[in-house]
């Protein structure tokens, strides 16, 4: 008679527990839902937030893959320590001659281009527009993806002989008034006359960081540039793939300082950094905001909580003569005490359940509005596990103090209660 | 001795009031005796009962059954005591409402570990022994008094228990039910179940073999109820005599 107690009479009386608290709930229907509401209402909300920033976190991603996830910048810097921390200007600015030899020294490196960027005001006749002021060279094209949609590029003698020839963006071209076919036109940009060679195609539109300002460019030959305002420049480079960024930098790097004769042990003077670490940047972001709103949901997981907490304490009170009587029939308190936590966690996972299909309708509705730009947004398995894992985590935390409750009657006391 | 209570008393504290329910009971009990306690209201007879049935603890004194010492078990132990070898009848049936005959009557089962098939089947086993072969889906609001209390009965046989306990087993029912629950507790002691039972009426100790009269918490009179040696009739002995 006397039985072993096995891991085996632990998992029936689980099984059995888990039984009984779905008889219990379904018992109790109207006043089980609206006790979790505070589950619900918490794990729907949590999961929304978390679905709408996946779609957030999908869109920047589009956005950078479509500036260029392989775009490199080499761009002039004070070190933060060393002999050169305070050096003059002259000593820290790139020369152009600094990038010469540069494609065949760097082999993960597909694209280079010295940049010559500056502001300044495009004329002609009465017409004024600011603009910014870029001098490329011919790889520019591929490394930005951006190429002429009328005229032509620049040919490589007018890069060479710094020709005055421009191509602008189809904005500044109706700004100034020029005509619609303006190839061959001449515009003044820095007292000195420029011949319109093409139109360039405007920089990609961007779900989160508009254009604007950015499409009124006007480019000209890289040397023409420099002959005009002698710098400052700045490189751009794409390495053969998002993959080889990382060594593409460390190419440039190497290959920079040896031409900037930096002694081994001397901090960079320059910097050379992928577009991926601003992505980096917004990841860090993104994983602020969630936890914000974890936190917040946190809170009405706690509210949630205490509901769960209340509707077992009167559980307890409304069954204590069953209690009793299952005491008297030999439950132990161990029994009891997993049967209502179990209840508690049973009544959460439920809770949990509808927050999670809540949710994943305020997710489809959100991807359904085009304005909010949230076609991206799903719930990730990893938010649903969560999801579930809070519940049980608020049902076994709040429910273990009526749980213990219950498994302290005296089965004589909780036999005599009315 | 299958059970042995040594100077057991049962003190209630009410405020400031201090209430002896019992007052140093002694008493045995041999395998197969058929036990009736009498006595006026108010004298612990329940108290008595529930303290045999692991139900509550004495405030002194020491029980044993079956040579165990019970009176220093934990909450645990005692639980799976009862689960074990103690088989409780109570006055007002305590079924669950909303379980049928077969699962009120497993329901020790489940917290003895058993699987679902072995439950289900000596449930039925142990329905049919009480009569109730055609009752077993019903929910105690779908049965007669008698019904409840024979559910109850196998309730309590289901673990086979060492010790059946009845506490005025028969204090909710009509006369004639009466009879058939104490035709069924004779029909239970011929096949050697031991009983104690709680009762006010002459008619039903009469079922018994041995009388305990109890009185202010103490026992005045513990006698065979048979003239003629103790152990005549059918009970398998038992010295009675007076503690
Ligand atoms: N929980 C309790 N708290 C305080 N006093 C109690 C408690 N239980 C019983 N008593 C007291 O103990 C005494 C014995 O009670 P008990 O229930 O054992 O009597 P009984 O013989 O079963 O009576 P009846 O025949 O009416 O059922 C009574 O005076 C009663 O008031
Ligand atoms: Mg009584």
């Amino acid at each position: 008679m006397k039985l072993p107690r096995l891991p085996l009479a632990f998992v029936r009386l689980l099984i059995q527990s888990v039984f009984l608290a779905l008889g219990q709930i379904w018992a109790r229907k109207g006043r089980s839902v609206l006790t979790t509401i505070g589950i619900v209402i918490g794990v729907a909300s949590v999961t929304a937030v978390i679905a709408a920033l996946t779609g957030l976190r999908a869109n920047v991603l589009a956005d950078f893959e479509s500036i260029g996830a392989n775009k490199i910048f080499v761009i002039p810097d004070w070190p933060d320590h060393g002999p050169r921390q305070h050096a003059p200007w002259k000593e820290i600015m790139l020369w152009p001659e600094q990038f010469d030899g540069l494609l065949e020294h760097c082999p993960s490196v597909q694209h280079f281009s010295r940049i010559d960027h500056s502001g300044t005001t495009a004329r002609r006749g009465e017409d004024s527009l600011d603009v910014q002021l870029i001098g490329i060279e011919p790889p520019w094209h591929e490394i930005e993806n951006r190429f002429v949609t009328a005229g032509r590029p620049f040919t490589l003698i007018e890069h060479s002989a710094a020709r005055a020839v421009c191509l602008i963006t189809a904005q500044v071209r109706d700004k100034l008034r020029l005509d619609r076919d303006c190839i061959g036109q001449r515009i003044i940009l820095r007292n000195r006359s420029f011949r319109i060679v093409g139109i360039i195609e405007p920089a990609a539109a961007l779900g989160i960081f508009g254009g604007g300002q950015r499409s009124q460019e006007v480019f000209i030959p890289f040397r023409t540039s420099y002959k005009m305002s002698g710098g400052p420049i700045y490189g751009i480079a794409a390495s053969r793939s998002p993959e080889l960024s990382e060594e593409a930098q460390a190419e440039l790097r190497f290959f920079l300082r040896r031409q900037r004769r930096l002694q081994p042990g001397e901090p960079d003077t320059f910097r050379a950094e992928a577009i991926q670490k601003y992505i980096q940047a917004f990841m860090g972001m993104a994983i602020m905001i969630t936890l914000i709103a974890g936190g917040i949901v946190g809170i009405s997981l706690l509210v949630g909580g205490v509901g769960i907490m209340n509707i077992m304490l009167v559980s307890v009170s409304e069954r204590t003569r069953e209690i009793g009587l299952r005491k008297a029939v030999g439950a132990r308190p161990s029994a009891i005490l997993l049967q209502f936590l179990v209840e508690a966690v049973v009544l959460c996972l439920i809770g949990g359940l509808i927050g999670v299909l809540i949710g994943q309708g305020l997710t489809s509705a959100m991807a359904a509005i085009p304005q909010a730009k949230l076609h991206r947004a799903y719930i990730p398995m990893w938010a649903i596990g969560l999801s579930f894992g809070f519940s049980a985590l608020v049902g076994i935390v709040f429910g273990m103090f009526p749980a213990i409750k219950a498994a302290r009657l005296d089965p004589i006391e909780a036999l005599r209660h009315e | 001795m299958m059970i042995r209570l040594e100077n057991v008393t049962k003190v209630y504290r009410v405020g400031v009031e201090r209430i002896h329910a019992l007052n140093g009971i002694s008493l045995e009990v041999a395998e197969n005796e058929y036990l009736a306690v009498m006595g006026p209201s108010g004298s612990g007879k329940s108290t008595l009962m529930n303290i045999l049935g692991c139900l509550d603890r004495p405030t002194s004194g020491t029980y044993q059954l079956d040579g165990k010492l019970l009176t220093r078990m934990g909450a645990g132990g005692l639980a799976s005591i009862r689960n074990q070898r103690i088989g409780f009848v109570f006055q007002s049936f305590e079924l669950l409402p909303r379980l049928n005959a077969l699962k009120n009557v497993e329901l020790p089962l489940i917290y003895s570990g058993l699987g679902w098939y072995s439950r289900r089947r000596r449930a039925r086993a142990v329905l049919e022994r009480v009569g109730l072969t055609g009752r077993m889906k019903h929910r105690p609001n779908q049965l007669s008094g008698g019904e409840k209390q024979r559910v109850a009965i196998a309730r309590a046989l289901i673990v086979n228990p060492r010790i059946l306990l009845a506490d005025e087993p028969t204090g909710n029912l009509d006369s004639r039910t009466s009879e058939e629950i104490l035709a069924l507790f004779d029909q239970l002691h011929r096949q050697g179940q031991t009983i104690i039972m709680v009762t006010h009426e002459e008619h039903v100790a009469g079922h018994s073999k041995r009388i305990v009269q109890m009185k202010d918490g103490r026992i005045w009179s513990d006698l065979p109820r048979h003239e003629g040696p103790p152990g005549s009739a059918d009970s398998a002995g038992g010295e009675g005599g007076s503690p």
